[in-house]
């Protein structure tokens, strides 16, 4: 008897939670998408995606919170598809990306995807042969042979034809990837789709892709801190993070079959070989011109073409003008490459599309 | 009426009747029933802790549901193969989860063979009083016995070792996993590369240590599974009946022999469920895993081969992926959920039959 009372209220208790569970379940989504945040005058947008051009925004962001200390904006660096899934459903003001977003992704989205390129950046391939000083100079055959796990000693011809002079060691090659889904894998495998039809077949070009060899580690501080535990090994960073860290890069063959460095001018003259069409998404796969880097990418922020309140609009806008205008010169000291001029006015004009 | 109600009825109309006990008094009864308030407040306590308690329960159901919600398609159109496939290729939609399963266990089971040796050794020499025996012989050549300070210090030693091994589970396993990536892998490279150039034919030296992988991560693993292992088994050893201390030294055992024949045999039971709820720990470490397995999709027998493991996929493709990849995910996150439930249920249920089985001798 007294059992079974118990039991019955045992299973009361638990049909009320249940309920309760599922009721704040049902609320919780609703009461997180009230982003923006005015109170007072003061103003908070939010925003989510890339880590590659995070530095760049979070400086950005900072100095125009010191300009206009109503506005604060939040920028959470959680990678490329984060952005875009956040914001396809509007839980953030603005989103970031380092593949834009594809045309089904942004169908998704039914207030209208305004794609605006921010800045733009190389990747390098890094490397630790303690005993190599100087430039290491890869042709295109060397590095898509390494990360395809044909080349596995260093001292193998393909590599040795390009550096006469320099002494090879036979270590065994260590090739590190991102374990983690993101836009600089996206990026590098694009390029090395475009230029080997092996690579195309094999892994192929995707945030996260089947890597046929090698370690890999989280993040670009992963890699980096991997690369440097391991004689031996290669992978891929963003130019910038590679020149804070002070890591070697290699020399890398480009389109017109010219070894070129990554630096701010070879990284200009890849923007320039490319035009932007009217919706600004332009992946460059494999810049042409002579003395363009040939891993290079434009990062874009995603906007809404409609806002519920046009004061966040507005302030959006205002925020975007600033990254274009003052905010293109701190690009090159943290590693960017700022946007050509005509790709300034280009985002300027979009900018109209946003209300 | 439950019997500890009968037998305080009993006496109690024992002593009314005998008028020798004190529970009435001339001014009445000092006993009286609970008032309304008390009574509430206590029903209000009672269901509040069953509540509590029943929520956590609900919890642990709302992941598995909620887990398994999303897994489901998944579940349906990748099926068993998704178990056996060794591919994780989110762009061709192709999931598998041999490599991060087998990974998963091989890494586990090293770090616990590790950790066990290691954590047994510690318990042991924390609850056998080698320490006091010791430091003991110390005070004694130094003419010192009579200082009680110094005749306390074996034990507050012991309780100072304890404190810093449990210590060690309070370490944020980032901190473990930089602290493996920059120490342990410099470390045991030498030793690595030397056993796979000259024994290289024995598969587990096969592959050449080339930063990260399955050795590294189970010398992590192994140093991060100590605190549950060595603590529990402590735990089994002192909870070890005098009786059987005392019956084992009379009959002329030596140190020794009562502690490898008689005490750890008899606490077994309970340092085996140490060793399972140890493994349960090392087969859900996610963070130090994925900086220092390598995170490559490889089955191998080689100890210094990179691997990947469950727990390593699922932070590190998670917060990039697709619909159809983190329903994937999900599944996978469903099977490592049940690995480590089957082996938190069996470590419960072992270290239950340790406590029963000892009940008797008490």
């Amino acid at each position: 008897m007294r059992t079974s009372r118990k039991l019955t209220v045992g299973l009361l208790l638990f049909l009320i939670c249940a309920g309760l569970a599922v009721l704040g379940a049902r609320l919780g989504p609703r009461a997180a998408s009230g982003v923006a945040f005015a109170q007072d005058g003061q103003m908070t947008l939010q925003g989510t995606g890339a880590t590659f051009p995070a530095p760049l925004y979070q400086r950005w962001f900072s100095e125009y919170n010191k300009l206009h200390p109503d506005v604060q904006i939040d920028y959470q660096a959680l990678g490329s598809g984060a952005g875009i899934k956040q914001f396809q459903q509007g839980l953030v003001n603005f989103g970031a990306s380092d593949a834009a977003m594809t045309d089904a992704e942004m169908a998704a989205v039914k207030r209208g995807v305004v794609l605006l390129p921010m800045t733009a950046g190389s990747i390098v391939l890094t490397y630790n042969l303690p005993d190599v000083s100087g430039d290491l100079k890869l042709s295109r055959a060397a590095y898509t042979g390494i990360f395809l796990g044909k080349i596995t000693k260093w001292d193998d011809p393909a590599i040795a034809k390009d550096n006469p002079g320099v002494k090879l060691p036979d270590t065994k090659i260590t090739v590190v990837t991102r374990s983690d889904g993101s836009g600089t894998t996206f990026v590098f495998t694009s390029h090395l789709s475009a230029i080997s039809e092996d690579w195309k077949k094999g892994p192929g070009a995707g945030k996260s892709v089947n890597f046929p060899v090698g370690v890999a580690g989280k993040g670009n501080p992963g890699v980096t801190a991997l690369i440097k535990q391991t004689p031996g090994a290669i992978g891929y960073v963003e130019y910038g993070y590679a020149k804070q860290t002070g890591m070697p890069m290699a020399v890398l063959e480009n389109k017109s079959g010219k070894f070129v460095k990554a630096d701010l001018e070879t990284g200009k003259n890849a923007l320039a070989s490319v035009q932007l069409p009217p919706n600004l998404r332009a992946w460059i796969s494999d810049p042409a011109g002579p003395d363009a880097y040939p891993i290079v990418t434009y990062t874009w922020l995603l906007c809404y073409k409609k806002y519920d309140d046009p004061k966040i609009a507005n302030t959006l806008k205002a925020v975007i003008l600033y990254g274009l205008g003052p905010g293109q010169s701190s690009s090159v000291e943290l590693g960017y490459i700022p946007l050509p001029d005509n790709v300034v006015s280009a985002v300027k004009k979009a900018l109209s599309q946003i209300s | 009426m439950p019997p500890e109600a009968q037998a305080t009825g009993d006496i109690l109309s024992k002593g009314v009747e005998g008028s020798t006990l004190f529970l009435a008094t001339a001014s009445g009864e000092i006993t009286r029933p609970p008032t309304t308030r008390e009574r509430l407040s206590n029903r209000l306590f009672r269901g509040c802790t069953q509540t509590f308690a029943w929520l956590t329960v609900l919890l642990v159901i709302l992941i598995v549901v909620r887990i398994g919600r999303v897994a489901l398609p998944a579940l349906h159109t990748y099926g068993v193969p998704f178990l056996i496939n060794t591919t994780w290729d989110a762009n061709r939609a192709q999931f598998g989860i041999l490599p991060a399963i087998v990974g998963t266990l091989y890494s586990s089971i090293l770090g616990l063979i590790i950790g066990t040796v290691f954590g047994l050794a510690i318990a042991v020499f924390l609850s056998e009083g080698f320490l006091a025996l010791g430091l003991d012989t110390v005070i004694r050549t130094a003419g010192l016995d009579n200082s009680p300070f110094l005749a306390a210090l074996p034990n507050r030693i012991e309780d100072l070792l304890k404190v810093t091994i449990e210590l060690l589970a309070a370490i944020p396993s980032v901190v473990y996993g930089l602290w493996g990536i920059f120490v342990v892998i410099p470390m045991v490279r030498p030793m690595a590369d030397w056993l796979h150039s000259h024994l290289g034919w024995i598969p587990l030296f096969g592959t050449n240590l080339s930063g990260p992988g399955l050795f590294p991560a189970a010398i992590v693993l192994a140093i991060m599974v100590l605190p549950t292992v060595s603590t529990i088994s402590r735990d089994a050893l002192a909870a070890v009946p005098p009786k059987m201390r005392e019956a084992a030294f009379g009959i002329g055992a030596t140190r020794w022999e009562a502690i490898l024949a008689i005490f750890i045999p008899t606490a077994a039971t309970g340092i085996f469920g140490a060793i399972i709820l140890g493994f349960g720990r090392a087969l859900g470490e996610t963070m130090a895993l994925a900086m220092l397995a390598g995170n490559a999709n490889v089955i191998s027998w080689s100890l210094f081969s990179p691997c990947n493991t469950l727990a390593a996929l699922l932070a590190n493709h998670f917060p990039e992926a697709g619909t159809a990849e983190v329903g994937a995910l999900m599944y996978a996150a469903l099977v490592l959920l049940g690995i480590t439930l089957l082996v938190n249920i069996i470590g419960t249920v072992i270290l239950d039959r340790a406590e029963a089985g000892l009940r008797g001798l008490r």
